[in-house]
């Protein structure tokens, strides 16, 4: 039953069942994604991943930064997106915090701000309840504007944001009080699922001031062709999807374990792992269709060429 | 008699424009810059003062917080070699435009996707199916939308002589409202005033995946025959061309999005890749206005292309150089990298 | 005439000033009061939208039109969230302010507002970009097929790339020494040339090309060589 009327490819209709297998319906390659990703996920296959440089270089990025040191997160996505990036915003939240730094969130997303009060709930006031809101962290919230935002931020971010997402104004939050532009903050991640993004961060911010602070990023593997080109030079570190996810949580788990709950530690420090699982699968499964595709392909050719 | 030689002033006048819009840029912009960069280098070794030089080239102010201040007054001098790179591109546009003007034969490679238009259009009207046409999911800000809504008027042109019904879901109250004027333009240059019907042109949602359940779930149901996927589009662009494919739908897309055009090339059946689209327009219109500017982006690209070539060469001659090094330094500095 | 001749003029001079506020410091705030214009003039459009909305899933609804359910289904969507919004019915009370109604917040999960769209919203979004991985599986199946070079070279990168984003990368060739004169056959190696290299010179010629298509569309509008958008008089 093909309902893809347009595929001419593979030799559709009648004929050996290589042949035959190029018009398959679609609906069976749904149905084993389907099992490919939920038989991982039920099993909880976990395989081991190695960090790469690209991971490294972020873990390394915020490592380097002082103890303490004031840092501006920019959760640039939603929740349509939250499968790729709250693993890596999850971990970096926690890096920070287990750092010391002090954690300025915003968002250039209108759903940003949920995501952002969703990890400040589920990571940084369980793992660390000695953060106090106004000394140690404070929400700016959702601005729009888009890349405008930005722009203005690296000169002059109270004309930005006057108060925080609660309506405190940000000379009342020692955080923040006094703060005039980017240059304030000593490390910029921006976790982003497109526009506006980490790409506006590097086009507006770091421009402004090369040197002024580190810029890292987490993105979509979709997304990320366009921010390779900035990297190392403009962007010292970059987490590419699920796996840089995955890469990163190790790395940060493996330094700063939780001493008195690591269950929930490995359970909201662990999802990038978990998900590389039916990644595998799902890869795996990628490949065999291409290649059952491409058989079927010269099946139907030769078939045709025998008639 | 008249009118062949003033056709030909203003050929040669356009010509030696465009000569030395090119020799300008070929001996101001790159070389010469990296010249007195090199030159300031040479002079600095030497131990003479490079203060003269340094002087003339831009400096931008650092204030206290490390933050690079723009420079006050009527011109940011920082961004003076991007004013020059602007000037060289858009005077090679109008170059082209003039070039046209003059008469000058033009040759502008064929597209097939938009060869495929009128096609998919016919196949649309002789299945008695509706087109759908979808310009993106951003605002008109966005210069994809623009482009879009252009194609969209000879699209439903193209619709509106063939008597086909034309559905346009938007993502955007503006982009609804310019669609709906671009339409009525094109059934009124048609000459099928009477055919065109508002309500065929709508909002959904400016939600992302809100608009793409709302178009798929139409498409699913009312499978239009030809399907346009002209604009910016993000997650969704192979959500609809999946959908079109399993609706046996004839797909043409085009986006300048470079992370969906592999998805519509892929699952599409003809596509405008980046400048293709904004092509498109002027291939559509015949116009030799259009078709000049699209000559003269192509001078621009020239440009490019020689700016590149010329900071790689300085860039592997520095490494066997090494009193280059500065030169290729201050070149990249003053392209702004 | 004027119908034409206004907006390429509103048209023209907008772009004439969002460019020279880019490189002009006197006219910056020229260009940032286009922007707010434009930002008024969206905002007072939204509402013409939802008046949009309305009117088409109502017309809907009264022809009884295929699938006029979910007309029905969207309208009372609309309408309840614009009064959990509006209203801020529900909203947990400013601690600040509890006497306030309207001080409140109703964008966390104990308020109507941020229940729905933690529990209904998210997850359909969630959803509906899920659907994604079936439609790239059914892609690949139709569309990487091996007819010439280019297509088996797209194939073999295809290969890489996915293998040498799981465990099954550092399985086949993670084996193989970094330092050895055969590292350059690891799949994270070649992923990295891959993407490092080819696709970004790739990626960096497609975007050039569309910065100067972008420069050209925007000059023709500006010049108003362009007026496909413009309706006839």
């Amino acid at each position: 039953m093909d309902t893809n009327t347009h595929d001419r490819q593979g030799g559709g209709g009648g004929g050996s069942f290589l042949a035959r297998l190029g018009g398959i319906d679609r609906r069976w390659i749904f149905l084993a994604m389907g099992l490919s990703i939920a038989i991982p996920i039920l099993l909880k296959l976990r395989f081991p991943e190695v960090p790469g440089p690209m991971a490294r270089a972020t873990f390394d990025a915020i490592e380097s930064i002082p103890e303490g040191s004031r840092v501006l997160l920019a959760f640039d996505y939603d929740p349509a997106s939250a499968g790729e990036l709250q693993p890596m915003a999850n971990a970096m939240v926690h890096h920070c915090a287990a750092r010391g730094h002090k954690i300025v969130f915003m968002a250039l997303w209108p759903l940003g701000k949920q995501m952002a009060d969703a990890t400040i709930d589920d990571v940084l006031l369980e793992f660390h309840p000695n953060y106090a809101y106004g000394t140690d962290y404070v929400q700016l919230g959702y601005k729009a504007g888009n890349e405008a935002v930005v722009k203005l931020m690296a000169t002059n971010l109270p004309q930005q944001y006057s108060t925080d997402a609660a309506g405190a104004a940000l000379s009342s939050l020692p955080l923040v009080a006094g703060v005039q532009d980017l240059a304030a903050f000593q490390l910029i991640a921006s976790i982003s699922a497109g526009y506006p993004g980490a790409k506006e961060w590097v086009q507006y911010a770091n421009s402004a001031a090369p040197e002024a602070f580190t810029l890292v990023s987490g993105s979509t593997g979709v997304q990320v062709s366009q921010l390779l080109p900035y990297y190392p030079a403009q962007m010292e570190g970059l987490l590419v999807a699920v796996k840089g996810a995955a890469e990163y949580e190790m790395l940060v788990t493996a330094k700063y374990p939780s001493a008195d709950k690591p269950e929930l530690l490995a359970e909201r420090l662990g999802q990038g792992r978990v998900r590389m699982g039916p990644q595998l699968v799902a890869h795996l499964l990628m490949i065999g269709l291409i290649i059952l595709g491409n058989v079927a392909m010269i099946a139907g050719r030769s078939r045709g060429g025998a008639r | 008699m008249m009118d062949r030689s003033r056709t030909h002033r203003t050929r040669r006048l356009a010509a030696a424009s465009l000569a030395a819009l090119v020799a300008t840029a070929a001996a101001m912009a790159p070389f010469s810059l990296a010249t007195l960069a090199w030159a300031g280098e040479l002079a600095a070794t030497s131990g003479a003062s490079a203060g003269a030089l340094a002087s003339a080239l831009p400096a931008a102010s650092t204030g206290a917080s490390g933050i690079t201040e723009p420079a006050v007054g009527w011109i940011n001098t920082s961004r003076l070699p991007l004013l020059v790179a602007l000037v060289i591109i858009c005077g090679s546009v109008i170059a082209g435009i003039l070039l046209a003007r003059s008469g000058r034969p033009l040759r502008i490679r064929r597209l097939a996707a938009l060869d495929a238009v009128d096609e998919a259009i016919g196949r649309a009207t002789e299945m008695g199916r509706s087109v759908l046409f979808v310009p993106g999911i951003q605002d008109m800000t966005d210069i994809q939308t623009v482009a879009g809504v252009t194609v969209l008027g000879r699209v439903a042109k193209t619709a509106a002589e063939y008597d086909a019904r034309l559905e346009v879901p938007t993502s955007r109250s503006i982009v609804m409202a310019a669609a709906r004027e671009t339409v009525q333009a094109a059934h009124f240059t048609a000459g099928r005033p009477e055919t065109y019907n508002e309500s065929n042109i709508f909002y959904i949602t400016d939600e992302q995946f809100g608009y793409v359940a709302a178009v798929t779930g139409k498409m699913v149901r009312e499978k239009p025959a030809a399907c346009f996927y002209m604009g910016a589009f993000y997650a969704e662009s192979l959500l609809f061309a999946e959908n079109g494919n399993s609706i046996g739908a004839i797909q043409i897309a085009g986006t300048a999005e470079p992370s969906q055009l592999p998805f519509f090339v892929a699952a599409c059946d003809y596509t405008l890749i980046g400048e293709e689209f904004f092509a498109a327009s002027a291939y559509l219109s015949g116009e030799r206005d259009q078709l000049g500017s699209v000559k003269g982006q192509d001078f621009g690209k020239l440009f490019i292309a020689a700016a590149i070539l010329i900071g790689c060469a300085l860039a592997t001659a520095a490494v066997f150089i090494p009193s280059l090094a500065g030169a290729a330094a201050s070149f990249k500095a003053h392209l702004g990298g | 005439m004027l119908q034409r001749t206004v907006p390429i003029a509103i048209l023209s001079l907008s772009g004439l000033i969002l460019m020279l506020a880019y490189f002009s410091p006197m006219t910056t705030s020229w260009g940032e009061t286009v922007l707010e214009w434009f930002n008024i003039l969206a905002a007072v459009a939204f509402v013409l939208g939802a008046g949009n909305l309305l009117a088409v899933n109502l017309e809907k609804i009264s022809s009884r039109r295929p699938g006029w359910a979910y007309a029905g289904i969207t309208l009372v969507s609309f309408f309840l969230m614009l009064g959990f919004g509006l209203l801020k019915v529900g909203a947990v009370p400013n601690p600040e302010h509890p006497d306030l109604h309207f001080a409140g917040s109703y964008d966390t999960a104990a308020s109507p507002f941020g229940w729905t769209y933690e529990y209904v919203f998210s997850p359909l979004t969630a959803t509906m970009f899920a659907m994604l991985a079936f439609y790239v599986a059914s892609a690949a199946f139709r569309a990487f097929r091996a007819k010439n070079t280019e297509s088996i070279l797209l194939l073999g990168t295809a290969f890489v790339i996915l293998l040498a984003q799981t465990a099954a990368g550092m399985f086949l060739t993670g084996w193989i020494p970094e330092d050895s004169m055969f590292a350059f056959l690891r799949l994270d190696w070649m992923k990295v040339a891959i993407t490092e290299h080819i696709q970004t010179a790739g990626m960096r010629a497609i975007t050039i090309g569309i910065a100067l298509g972008v420069v050209a569309t925007s000059l023709r509008l500006i010049l108003g060589i362009d007026k496909s958008y413009l309706s006839r008089s």
